[in-house]
């Protein structure tokens, strides 16, 4: 990955965090063949998650080189959910250079069991088409048998033939209302043995009192049958449902991806002396394990011997990887870049750092969980209120207007159909959909239902610094670039090496080509001898030991590079991780309307500070844990902020999780992109101001929805109560009340051509 | 009227055709993955071997 590609995600090579970075990944050392399942046909077949793959020339590249090996039959990536299905003839254990293949091509790869992972919400999406598509046949072929039964009415269709169409009718639409009605019973029922109601139980009461009544008239062979109106109204439904459900099903799996990690093989020390590869569940604490340089930490543990650089991103979101030696804690979950480790274990699994995070994040997602979406709170009181309706125009039309108790029973049942919330089912689906298929024009992906009303509710903003604020990749400060003598041979040395600051130095001075017999001492920096001595290019300290004082404090805001040469002053090279371009004006927009903002890192206070000042930031906290951010929002919680979390690495994550909503942007990892409600893309913030902007104006078209879905219940429920309602008038009705929200609600998508650029 | 008697079972079973059809698409796997087929169509290398079907060599 070169200089300029910063937001893009650059495919093949993983985001920044579970980066594998672009070093030769370690041998794969998860063991594959354990597996390997076999299909039908006899063929070896392997499921696998890949990480890192974007677009469609990552399809290409990875099938291609599939294709290109003999023994594979199948080899088929799934863009949408990342899978990797492959089918080989052969040994199970040919699954090593099969995916070795795809591996040296960049790309992360975890097994995973596809009997286990099918997951649910698939199956639900699937199951709400196939029930769309039944009532959408069954709705479209009644409703041409009820146009001929409405105009039969006004030119005098035999009786006959009226009960033979009404007959058609019921044979299309019970079957129909069985089958696609059942995610609406299911879940209505769900909901009334939990002692509450929901939307679906006014749903599922309409539709089921709709058709058996219709079915009822149908055999006394009366004029009028609902069935129309029924089967229309669940198409509606299921149609708004289906877009709900598709709008935040995604991405799910990377929870999983993560859990993964830690799943590999840990080389373990005997006291002998002798090395064994034991499965992650095996190895115990105080055991001595080894890390070879290139290999993620799977235990929590102490560095007994060995000096190497860990990329500690995953964990603290530092993007400079940390020196550690003899005597330092590191955590599962780190990047051992440079050089082997021996560690001893102090904490394994669940009770690693990593376990942690992952349980906090999941501790936090249940809490949000409770959050409930405004139409179920509108039916909590609107589904009584219906029903009470209802039951008064029984009693009262067989009471007080003295009629049979069937008649009357035919008019409670028509208030259920024409009250049935219809529009309201829509009103915020409706909105939902267009929302979000506007933030999608913007490069931003909403994930789950509820987040646009949360996002308009939103009084607090909480940025993280790196890789959010900033763009999250060191950049040479040019003040700091010295002549260009020492910029030639600080070039010559970088270029040997894959360390984040010396790539950064190569990019903004080089090109330019190593020199033979650099030396990179890790933990330390890069050597290499020339005929007046060593040079040096490296820590402060290291660098220090052989020229003169190179002044101390660590007062710096920034990660620095030193070139030592002999006979001349130390040269100190500064980096700065830039800010996004637009962070300042972000924030300013964000204070003009009065939203609190704040930032939570956990980088150096001085950084912190820095950040804050350039971005005109007054409230920070640096240094912070992943726990400690929690923590803090939920000191804002109580405190009755509604806060919105904009953060990129697995620190964020819990707090991403726990936030009153989140956003992060499409260059973190993909376990914050599975914790955030929405992911945003390019390398501006301004996509932080246009989600408020969109949601603010959706929560108003909702808001005006339920109003019009309202003013027609006002009109419609009197004339139902009345007696008057004939099925053509309940068609219209529910037709009509269904266009004048659909038709509110894409206000939100016409106006953006005037509102935007 | 007598035309109804065979109108409404062929106006039935064509719809009845095109449910199938639906069904059995979103069976056979052709909308699990919206995004990958969008860009598949964009490959235009001849030699790949299509997926599922027996290796032969690249004809070259």
């Amino acid at each position: 990955m070169d200089g300029g590609s910063a937001t893009a995600k650059v495919c093949g090579t993983k985001p920044a965090g579970l980066a594998e970075d672009d070093a030769p990944a370690d041998a794969p050392a998860i063991d594959f063949t354990s597996h390997v399942g076999h299909d039908p046909e006899g063929h070896a077949t392997l499921s696998l998650l890949v990480e890192g793959a974007h677009c469609g020339g990552c399809v290409a590249r990875i099938e291609r080189a599939l294709a290109a090996r003999p023994e594979v039959t199948h080899g088929r990536l799934n863009l949408t959910t990342k899978r990797l299905a492959i089918a080989w003839s052969g040994p199970d254990e040919a699954a090593a250079p099969i995916v070795k293949s795809v591996t040296d091509l960049g790309f992360g790869v975890v097994p995973y069991d596809p009997t286990q992972m099918d997951d649910s919400e698939q199956r639900d999406q699937r199951r709400l088409l196939r029930c769309t598509a039944v009532a959408g046949f069954a709705a479209a072929n009644v409703m041409l048998l009820s146009v001929s039964v409405w105009a039969g009415a006004a030119q005098g269709m035999e009786e006959g033939t009226r009960a033979f169409f009404h007959w058609l009718s019921a044979l299309i639409v019970l079957p129909a209302v069985a089958y696609a009605g059942r995610p609406f019973f299911a879940s209505a029922l769900a909901a009334l043995k939990a002692g509450h109601t929901n939307m679906d139980v006014p749903i599922s009461l309409a539709v089921l009192l709709a058709s058996g009544m219709s079915l009822a008239e149908t055999m006394r062979g009366a004029e009028h049958v609902y069935f129309d109106s029924a089967i229309t109204l669940l198409f509606f439904l299921l149609i708004g449902r289906f877009l709900d459900r598709r709008a935040r099903g995604r991405a799910r799996s990377a929870a999983h991806r993560l859990l993964a990690l830690a799943a590999r093989a840990i080389t373990v020390v005997g006291e002998d002396g002798r090395q064994t590869v034991l499965p992650p569940g095996k190895v115990r604490q105080g055991m001595t394990v080894l890390v070879a340089a290139g290999e993620r930490v799977a235990v929590d543990g102490v560095v007994t011997a060995g000096r190497s650089d860990l990329d500690t991103s995953l964990i603290t979101g530092e993007m400079v990887p940390a020196a550690v030696g003899p005597g330092e804690r590191i955590f599962a979950g780190m990047l051992n870049q440079t050089a082997p480790l021996t560690v001893t274990v102090s904490a394994i699994g669940d009770d690693t750092l990593l376990g942690e995070i992952v349980r906090l994040m999941e501790a936090a997602e249940q809490r949000k969980a409770r959050y409930v979406a405004i139409a179920d709170r509108i039916s909590r009181l609107y589904a009584p209120a219906v029903h009470a309706l209802a039951a008064a125009a029984f009693l009262g039309w067989m009471l007080l207007g003295g009629i049979a108790w069937q008649p009357a029973l035919l008019i409670a049942v028509s208030v259920l159909i024409v009250t049935c919330p219809c529009a309201l089912g829509l009103a915020v689906p409706a909105v939902q959909v267009i929302a979000s298929g506007r933030l999608m024009r913007g490069g931003t992906l909403l994930k789950t239902g509820t987040a646009l009303e949360r996002f308009a509710q939103v009084d607090t903003v909480v940025f993280d610094k790196t890789g959010t604020l900033t763009v999250g990749r060191p950049s040479l400060d040019p003040a700091s670039a010295g002549s260009p003598e020492v910029q030639a041979l600080a070039v010559s040395l970088a270029a040997a090496s894959r360390h984040p600051l010396s790539r950064a130095l190569v990019r903004a001075l080089g090109p330019g080509r190593a020199a033979d017999g650099v030396r990179e001492v890790a933990g330390f920096g890069l050597a290499l001898e020339t005929p007046d001595g060593e040079v040096r290019l490296g820590r402060r300290d290291w660098c220090s030991t052989t020229g003169s004082g190179t002044g101390d404090g660590d007062d710096a805001t920034g990660p620095e590079l030193w070139l030592a040469r002999p006979g001349a002053a130390p040269h100190c090279f500064r980096f700065e991780d830039a800010l996004r371009a637009d962070a300042a004006d972000v924030v300013a927009k964000l204070q003009a309307r009065g939203l609190g903002v704040e930032i939570l890192s956990g980088d150096r206070p001085a950084a912190v500070a820095a950040v804050a000042a350039a971005v005109g930031i007054d409230r920070w906290t640096a240094a912070t844990t992943p726990a400690d951010k929690v923590a803090r929002l939920e000191t804002l919680a109580a405190e009755g902020r509604r806060v919105l979390m904009v953060g990129d690495g697995l620190n964020d994550v819990p707090a991403l999780a726990a936030a009153y909503v989140s956003l992060s942007p499409s260059s973190a990892i993909d376990i914050s992109q599975t914790a955030a409600d929405a992911v945003f893309q390019g390398r501006l913030l301004a996509p932080v101001v246009e989600v408020l902007t969109v949601a603010r104006r959706a929560g108003s078209l909702v808001t005006q929805n339920f109003a019009l879905a309202f003013c027609y219940n006002l009109i419609a429920v009197p004339i139902a109560m009345a007696g008057w309602v004939t099925p053509l008038v309940a068609a219209v009705c529910m037709s009509s009340s269904s266009l004048v929200v659909v038709g509110n609600a894409l206000r939100l998508a016409g106006r953006r051509t005037a509102a935007s650029r | 009227m007598g035309i109804l008697i065979y109108l409404i079972p062929i106006a039935l079973a064509l719809g009845l055709l095109g449910l199938a059809v639906f069904l059995w698409a979103l069976k056979s796997g052709q909308f699990d993955d919206l995004d990958g087929a969008a860009h598949r169509i964009l490959f235009d290398d001849d030699d790949e071997v299509p997926p599922g079907e027996p290796h032969t060599d690249p004809g070259r």
